[in-house]
């Protein structure tokens, strides 16, 4: 039972990455017994499960996961949301009233208008259907106020860092919350632009950098210095 | 027009071109070389030079095209007014619906379609420059996109052609011995699972020089399937070395 990778290898779809006793895990596939990736990305073992973290993909929603989309429609009893998915989701206009829906008396527009950027959860999701919101739980809803960045889905996991480190040091350092839709869809919002500014540019770098290593000393690097050029404009 | 046209290979065996029998042209490929694509790759294949584009998986527009069991892939082989030497008319002529069919059908079996139903990818394939052999540098290159798209894959398409010039077996067919030559058999191959996925053929070979020819072809397949990776792998290689200097 071989392995054919060193770990952390780059790969390309329909590399051998091992034979026999081993689990396909994230993006590889098996074919007579041999497991190969399906995607470029990074090779990893957990045990006897083989993961490749794809340096490229698209969000597939999932049930229970936080998700940042955009209005698209405003429909009869609900509104079309896009979530940077290969499928659109639905919310329904009795979730967000949260009390039985009249057509005759409420005017969905008021409530959310094509444009507008929610926070919500996948509430079910099938192969057969396509997703539907929940915005009904704290945290969740209409975004008021803050800035918008995409990055590729896969590299969500590396923003967050191993329990949650990377995450916390840019919340910490730029005085910003950030709320991360696992469609890729990050919301930064701070006291001002400077600091906003200066959480997009490092999460940035995360994404284009997030096969490389030593990537969180760069990052505490990039905001402390950063963070004195701020205060020296403040100064003056 | 072939009662009279020079020998296409000299006694040393070296084609008009100066490549020997089994020798390809010198190739060049990029990946993501297209930002508003989802996924793109440009190839140079001697003196073809094709640009090929990959978006999705989206949802399908129209949506009555769209399946409930699984992706739809379409593909658009185009070749732009000023690739050849006389203009060609911009719209899609019989050869390029043609191609566009074939090149949809050799790169299916390299994806999953059934992982996600009811979407669609779409591959465009745009020939600047054309010299021989286009529809296996956009299968080459289409291969590259879609993986740079993203979208999960069984293994990279890599095709190839190989002939028959002047009674001699020869690889990768340039455009004068495409149309002066006596047979054309251009093969879709994916090494690593060892399957074929197009074989066409113009021309007349004998069974044994078919078999020769169609080794010679995936031999080739596979020297260009090693460069596909290459280049698939450049692209983020450069990031990492410029961060970890």
């Amino acid at each position: 039972m071989p392995v054919f990778f060193e770990k952390k290898q780059l790969v390309t779809p329909g590399e051998l990455l091992a034979e026999g006793d081993y689990l396909a895990g994230e993006n590889t596939y098996v074919e007579q017994n041999k497991i190969y990736a399906s995607r470029i990305g990074l090779v990893d073992t957990d045990n006897k499960k083989v993961n490749v973290v794809a340096l490229r993909a698209f969000y597939v929603p999932k049930m229970g996961d936080i998700i940042i989309g955009s209005v698209v429609e405003v429909g009869f009893n609900g509104w079309t949301v896009d979530i940077k998915s290969p499928y659109t989701a639905l919310l329904r206009a009795s979730d967000v009233l949260s009390r039985p829906f009249k057509p005759q008396n409420d005017e969905l527009s008021a409530v959310l208008n094509a444009g507008d950027l929610i926070v919500a959860k996948i509430a079910s999701y099938d192969r057969a259907h396509d997703p539907q919101l929940t915005v009904g739980e704290p945290g969740l809803g209409k975004i008021t106020r803050g800035q918008i960045l995409h990055v590729t889905p896969t590299k969500i996991p590396r923003i967050i860092g191993r329990k949650g480190s990377m995450i916390s040091m840019i919340k910490q350092e730029t005085n910003c919350q950030i709320i991360l839709g696992l469609n890729g869809v990050i919301l930064v919002t701070g006291k001002n632009l400077e600091e906003e500014d200066l959480a997009i540019k490092a999460i940035k770098k995360i994404e284009e950098e997030s096969h490389t290593t030593g990537l969180t000393d760069r990052i505490t690097q990039l905001l402390k210095e950063s963070k004195v050029k701020v205060e020296e404009n403040k100064n003056e | 027009m072939s009662e009279k046209h020079e020998k296409l290979i000299d006694k040393k065996g070296i084609r008009l071109d100066g490549r020997k029998a089994d020798e390809l042209r010198p190739l060049k490929l990029q990946v993501g070389v297209l930002s508003h694509a989802d996924g793109s790759a440009y190839i140079e294949h001697g003196k073809n030079k094709i640009l090929a584009a990959a978006f999705g998986p989206r949802e399908m527009h129209p949506k009555h095209l769209s399946l409930p069991d699984r992706m739809v892939l379409r593909c658009r082989y185009h070749m732009a007014p000023f690739s050849v030497q006389e203009r060609k008319s911009p719209a899609p002529s019989r050869r390029e619906i043609e191609l566009s069919k074939v090149i949809k059908e050799c790169l299916e079996p390299a994806l999953f379609l059934e992982l996600y139903p009811r979407t669609g990818v779409d591959v465009f394939v745009e020939v600047l420059q054309a010299d021989g052999g286009t529809r296996c540098a956009s299968i080459t290159a289409a291969a590259l996109a879609i993986a740079d798209a993203g979208v999960p894959m069984r293994d990279l398409v890599v095709a190839c052609a190989a002939g028959k010039v002047d009674d001699t077996v020869v690889l990768d067919l340039y455009d004068a011995e495409d149309k002066l030559g006596a047979a054309d058999l251009p093969v879709a191959y994916m090494p690593n699972l060892n399957a074929v996925t197009l074989l066409q053929m113009d021309g007349n070979l004998t069974t044994e020089e078919f078999e020769k020819a169609l080794n010679m072809a995936m031999d080739g397949c596979k020297k260009i399937y090693e460069m596909q990776k290459e280049a698939l792998k450049t692209k983020y290689m450069v990031v990492k070395e410029e961060a970890e200097e």
